[in-house]
């Protein structure tokens, strides 16, 4: 039974909105935006902060790392440096206290070489040598006598400097070895020079003194990068070295640097002073990069752990936030759509309601004037044509009935279109509907029997339309029981939402068949009289005001309608 | 007693006169008025079994219409005619006081019905009436 097709089209028109594909797009575009926005907000401070901590964090684990390396280098350099220093104080020793002729006395520099050995080590040859360059006196394992140093360029510093300690070397020795050589004065410009062979050998073993990893590496280099001592990375002694050599610095430096595949790796160094000798000692920072990577790695877990569960909070917030704005603003886009429709509705109603009463005037007089002539043809009986003439007269009653009908429908549906919400007493309601038909059943002899509670809930709905079906189902009742029947009317609430009205007659009831069909538009089972929309339009009306309207018959024993309605209407729709 | 007097007001001059000829013509003592205003006019200087009223009319419409006519004749049978104008309306009217209502275009034998009804229940009330009175009569000489 589609009582109203308006209502579909009215849904039709909703969903085919010509702005909402680009609404969609609008709403499309502010969850982006606020999501780009909160998560920019949110996650700069957390992404800066990790950043700051990984770069602190390295820093003071470098620095936890290096400075005992830093401490190590420097207390070899000192022990290397003294190590020399004592040779060199030693061989100026002898020259001070040794005259010049006495040195030149091979015993007598053996016992000094003797001296040495015992007290210091690593004494290899003692050699005097004149102004001349001649090696005019050589004690040691080697016949070096009355070789000529002359032209060579250690010979030359140690006059204009006094002392002079060299690059390790292995001349005709053929081992790794260093030269100290001192000068002493002899007066008006001569002087005589004690040069002593040490073997480096001696150096190497103070180096090996610390304890190293196996990672790393400890050696000496001269200035030109030649190795001086045998490292275990870099080659044997006095082959280059593969480091490029470092700035000069009094102190003892670290500096990272990349070998030859790109790993980085950490050189210590200290230039040892008044020597040509440089200390390195280089280290892999395994050890230093496996608790660094732990700590980045948790830190990286961290952020990343934490950025996704914003970014899930954000994303989440971001689609409901918009989803609930999008759900309000359809909501209100459709509210708005609805009283458009209503009001629009109403006012084809209030039209078609002035068209119905402007109509059922003259609708009025044509049917006067049908009667007026069915009531002179039947008077005047000798009239010739009065049987073809009567036929006529009824075809036009019967069609103003119909348009009755018509203008009967157009109201009830003006009436639909422009629906006013208000509060009812239903008891009040009852009595005035009562007292509208009341007259047909007192005459008739008809007992009317009404009870409402006095606790009924008064209830929001549309008065008009509401006397309308009550007055339909009354009617139905009264012309249902015969004179001196009995319809008994109740009222209940049913829960805290809905009130039910009952009206039951006594009169002869409703076949099975019949009670199927009761609601159909144009069914009736009053022959000459009935539209057959009097409930039909009922039922309409009541789904309406979102309420149900039932029937209940068994013959012989009556009918008894039921209506039920909301307490609170929110439901009618115009 | 018979024949029903009754006063037909409608705006529309051609309906009351048709009306009132068929009427007639069943025996009823028929007057009209096409407004509300001839109405009360006609009501002053008469007695009417009942009046049937156009409820929607220009001017002084029909309610307002039967609320001046039941001020002078409290005991009037009206009975409202109107082209299904609406039930809230018929339901108000009924309220105010009249005694019946019929939808437009009328079912004669049905207007008929309700003239009679009207009839019996003006005699019902005038005979109360003048038992009322007659008891006052009486009282008031001291029976």
């Amino acid at each position: 039974m589609s009582q109203d097709p308006h209502r579909s089209a009215e849904m039709a028109e909703i969903t085919s909105e010509p702005g909402l594909e680009k609404t969609q797009f609008r709403y499309r575009r502010l969850r982006k935006y606020s999501i780009l926005l909160t998560s920019l907000v949110a996650l700069t401070p957390l992404i800066a902060m990790t950043i700051i901590n990984i770069y602190q964090y390295q820093k003071a684990l470098k620095a936890d790392m290096l400075f005992p390396i830093l401490r190590q280098v420097s207390n070899t350099r000192h022990s290397l440096s003294s190590f020399i220093v004592e040779r060199q104080s030693a061989l100026e020793l002898v020259i001070r206290e040794i005259p010049f002729e006495e040195l030149r006395d091979q015993e007598r520099l053996a016992g000094a070489l003797s001296h040495m050995k015992e007290s210091f080590g690593g004494f290899v040859d003692l050699g005097i040598i004149d102004s001349k360059g001649d090696q005019v006196s050589y004690v040691g394992p080697y016949n070096l006598a009355g070789k000529n140093y002359r032209d060579q360029d250690w010979f030359h510093e140690v006059g204009l400097r006094g002392v002079h300690v060299s690059d390790v070397f292995m001349g005709h020795r053929g081992f790794p070895h260093f030269v100290i050589a001192v000068v002493h004065g002899l007066g008006e410009g001569d002087y005589y020079v004690l040069r002593a062979t040490i073997d480096s050998d001696m150096l190497y073993r103070k180096i090996l003194t610390q304890n190293l990893r196996p990672t790393s590496d400890a050696f000496l280099v001269n200035k030109s990068g030649i190795l001086q001592t045998p490292s275990r990375f870099y080659g044997a002694a006095l082959e280059q070295c593969s480091i490029a050599m470092p700035s000069y610095s009094t102190n003892s430096e670290v500096v990272e640097l990349k070998d030859s595949g790109g790993k980085p790796y950490f050189l210590s160094y200290a230039y040892i002073e008044d020597t040509p000798f440089i200390l390195m000692e280089t280290i892999q920072p395994e050890s230093f990069m496996e608790n660094w990577l732990t700590v980045r790695n948790n830190l990286i877990w961290f952020l990343s752990i934490s950025v996704i569960l914003i970014l899930m909070v954000i994303v989440w917030g971001s689609y409901h936030m918009v989803g609930r704005i999008r759900e309000a603003d359809l909501k209100r886009a459709t509210v708005l759509h609805q009283i458009e429709y209503t009001n629009k509705m109403a006012s084809i109603g209030r039209v078609a309601a002035g068209v119905a009463h402007e109509i059922n005037n003259p609708m009025a007089i044509i049917n006067e004037n049908a009667g007026m002539v069915k009531d002179i043809l039947s008077v005047s009986e000798s009239f010739p044509l009065r049987d073809k003439m009567q036929k006529h007269v009824d075809s036009i009653l019967t069609s103003v009935e119909r348009c009755s009908r018509i203008t009967h429908r157009l109201l009830g549906f003006a009436k639909r279109m422009d629906p006013h919400i208000e509060e009812i007493d239903l008891d009040q309601l009852l009595k005035d509907v009562l007292g509208f038909i009341g007259k047909e059943a007192l005459h008739r002899n008809i007992t009317v029997n009404c009870e409402v509670p006095g606790d009924m809930p008064k209830i929001k709905s549309d008065k008009g339309q509401l006397q309308q079906v009550l007055l339909n189902i009354l009617n139905n009742g009264i012309e249902a029981v015969g004179n001196g029947g009995r319809i008994d009317i109740s009222a209940e609430p049913k829960g805290d939402r809905r009130v039910e009205i009952t009206i039951s007659d006594d009169g002869p009831g409703i076949s099975r068949n019949d009670l199927d069909r009761i609601f159909e538009p144009f069914f009736t089972t009053k022959k000459e009289h009935g539209t057959g929309l009097g409930l039909s339009i009922t039922y309409g009306i009541v789904q309406k005001l979102g309420g149900q309207i039932s029937v209940k018959s068994s013959l012989g024993a009556g009918t008894s309608f039921t209506v039920a309605l909301p307490i609170e209407n929110s439901a009618i729709r115009g | 007693m018979a024949n029903e007097k009754v006063l037909l007001v409608d705006d529309e001059a051609e309906f009351t006169s048709l009306l009132a000829s068929r009427l007639e013509e069943r025996g009823l003592r028929v007057e009209t008025a096409s407004n509300g205003a001839e109405a009360v006019e006609k009501v002053k200087q008469g007695t009417y079994d009942a009046v049937i009223l156009d409820l929607a009319m220009p001017g002084m419409d029909g309610i307002e219409t039967m609320k001046s006519l039941l001020e002078k004749r409290p005991d009037l049978q009206v009975i409202l005619l109107t082209g299904h104008a609406s039930i809230e309306k018929g339901v108000e009217a009924v309220k105010l006081g009249a005694k019946d209502f019929l939808e437009k275009p009328a079912d004669l034998a049905k207007l008929l019905q309700k003239i009679k009804d009207a009839k019996t229940e003006r005699m019902l009330l005038v005979e109360k009436k003048i038992e009322e009175d007659l008891k006052d009569i009486l009282k008031s000489r001291g029976w």
